[in-house]
């Protein structure tokens, strides 16, 4: 019952304590190397106000920066725990999956929804490169056939925006199929005369490019984003020379004719927006018309 | 000589000691048939006992194995009047995929496959099975000239992948496949694929999306192979075995998960033992399949084969 025991802490320690600062409110840019605060860094598109240098995006900002005013429905497909193969590496796979479910709070590498671009209905499916690296799974393969199906049963054109490392070797041979299975799905929404856009984001590897993503009526990239089919690593020690600096980067790849364009994050949605409105809307509108008449 | 895998170290000792048997009696009238018999049955059970319960990693071992029957040894074996084209008509002629006309069982078809070549020679002018863009474009084509003229299209896949390297990305590669998978979903023409030895990720489905699939017994398909995916999974080549298994890339699994129409058997021992018996087995599931596919309407087979592909994704879910 003294004034020792009654003390009472200062509370300034609380009041600097990390608890209430996020983290990540500081991003360095892996290029430039310059700090970048987050509000910035989300307000310019995840792209270096310093050097450009355009960085990863997941699924969820993808759909916010290309749907008009953030606004979209998310197309559910099938789930569940699908391992069919019951595989276990270092982890179970089971468990993979869910750590990566809680980490990006998604269902796996790809969310598909619909939405209006510029006013037109449009289905867009993006790859989230942060859910076990953007890999093609079953699940993934179901996404792009219900996002194929929904284009087709609304009329409206097919975006697809990969960013994988490639197959999921969790899933085996299955995974493989998928390639077969996605490129028959985006044959659906090709023959019902829709247009089917890709928009290769960085990295574009392996069973994903070579199916669905290297099969768009236009191909469009980003500064920088890699895209290929088999790894840098494994080309080097293949051939064992050393390989030019810009190879399998999306302007290496428009250089040699393996796509459309180029296009930084901020011209990415007006840009899609022209593309489609061409493909959409074929003939002079009714005012152009009544014009002519004159 | 024969070159014998580490798992048949048994078979091989056995075998040493019929051949020091014959070497010798040689001179000599002693009767060694009864001997030599006794031992033959041996090393057959002993046969029958390793190749009857290989484990994965063994069979990519049989896979791979040198003398395993090449496209080359299958094409002699079983087509008649086989005519090679050559080129894909845009860049140049990839020999690691080799491709033709010819007849097989009375059935006038479109043949195209991977070949590995069997000596260092041919080894290096087909690039061990491994294609670039080129090989695959030169398939499309082949694949259009055969929907174009209604022949039915096999395939023989064998190949550790598609080539990585400079030149074979830089003409687009991961495109060439795509549009190869693309081409078989396409075409309004009988297409059966045939996994002979190891069927390596992309640069095999590229060949094999079709209507019927078959595997050798000891054959293998897998999305990677077990070492890569040990070097990736476990960041060590040395767990390949465990890879091998984790990956369930053997006939038998995959016609467990519905991706492949059937198994076709091998000779005791493995093909490469006995080459002719494995090129016939072969070309009696040919004839049976192309009895089965032709007449059949054009559209009908490719709504099916795309159906087929459809669904097989699903198998995880359901099950």
């Amino acid at each position: 019952m003294n004034w020792l025991r009654d003390f009472v802490k200062p509370k300034i320690r609380a009041l600097v304590s990390k608890k209430n600062v996020p983290d990540d409110l500081w991003t360095k840019c892996s290029n430039c190397e310059q700090m970048i605060f987050h509000r910035e860094l989300a307000s310019n598109l995840q792209v270096c106000p310093h050097c450009s240098y355009h960085m990863r995006m997941n699924a969820t900002s993808r759909l916010q920066m290309l749907f008009d005013n953030a606004e979209y429905r998310i197309i559910e497909f099938p789930t569940g725990l699908a391992d069919p193969l019951k595989f276990k590496d270092t982890k179970k796979y089971t468990d993979r999956l869910k750590e990566n479910r809680a980490k990006t709070n998604n269902q796996d590498a790809i969310i598909a929804a619909h939405g209006k671009m510029g006013g037109v209905g449009v289905v867009i499916a993006a790859f989230d490169f942060d859910f076990m690296g953007g890999s093609m799974s079953i699940a993934t393969g179901e996404a792009l056939l219900s996002a194929s199906r929904l284009a087709i049963l609304q009329q409206a054109p097919l975006i697809v925006i990969p960013a994988s490392g490639g197959a999921r070797m969790q899933e085996g041979i299955l995974s493989l199929m998928q390639m077969a299975r996605t490129v028959a799905a985006i044959q659906e929404v090709k023959e019902a005369g829709l247009p089917y856009i890709v928009l290769l984001a960085d990295p574009t590897y392996g069973g994903v490019s070579a199916s669905f993503a290297m099969l768009g009526d236009i191909a469009i990239s980003e500064p920088g984003a890699m895209i290929g089919f088999a790894g840098r690593r494994v080309i080097q020690e293949t051939i064992r020379e050393k390989l030019p600096n810009d190879f399998q980067k999306a302007e290496y790849l428009l250089d040699h004719g393996m796509i459309d364009m180029v296009v930084t994050r901020r011209e990415l949605r007006p840009m899609m927006i022209k593309i489609l409105s061409l493909l959409q809307n074929k003939t002079p509108s009714a005012q152009v018309l009544a014009i002519k008449k004159k | 000589m024969y070159q014998a895998l580490d798992f048949e170290a048994p078979i091989l000792e056995l075998e040493g000691k019929i051949e020091e048997l014959r070497h010798i009696s040689g001179g000599s009238n002693v009767n060694i048939a009864d001997e030599v018999d006794k031992l033959q049955n041996k090393v057959s059970k002993l046969l029958k006992q390793i190749y009857g319960k290989l484990t994965p990693y063994q069979k990519i071992q049989v896979a791979r194995h040198p003398q395993r029957p090449r496209l080359k040894d299958f094409i002699q074996g079983f087509v008649q009047d086989f005519v090679p084209l050559a080129g894909d008509r845009l860049f140049a002629e990839d020999q690691a995929i080799i491709g033709g006309i010819g007849r097989i069982k009375g059935y006038a078809a479109v043949i195209i496959g991977h070949e590995r070549g069997s000596d260092t020679e041919s080894r290096l002018r087909h690039n061990f099975g491994m294609a670039r863009p080129e090989g695959y474009r030169k398939a499309q084509r082949l694949m259009d000239l055969a929907d174009r003229l209604k022949l039915p299209v096999i395939c023989l896949v064998d190949t550790a992948g598609a080539y990585p390297g400079l030149d074979a990305e830089t003409r687009g590669q991961a495109e060439a496949i795509a549009r190869s998978i693309e081409k078989c979903l396409t075409i309004k023409t009988p297409l059966i694929s045939i996994i002979t030895g190891e069927g390596g990720s992309g640069g095999a489905i590229a060949l094999a999306v079709a209507d019927q699939i078959f595997m050798f017994e000891h054959a293998v398909y897998s999305v990677i192979s077990a070492e890569g995916c040990a070097s990736i999974l476990w960041r060590s080549a040395d767990y390949k075995v465990t890879a091998a298994e984790a990956l369930k890339l053997t006939a038998q699994d995959l016609l467990k998960l519905k991706v492949i129409d059937g198994i076709i058997p091998e000779p005791l021992g493995g093909a490469h033992r006995v080459p002719q018996e494995a090129i016939h087995k072969l070309s009696d599931t040919l004839e049976r399949a192309l009895k089965e596919l032709i007449g059949v309407d054009g559209s009908v087979l490719r709504e099916k084969r795309r159906a087929k592909f459809i669904e097989m994704g699903r198998v995880g879910i359901v099950g």
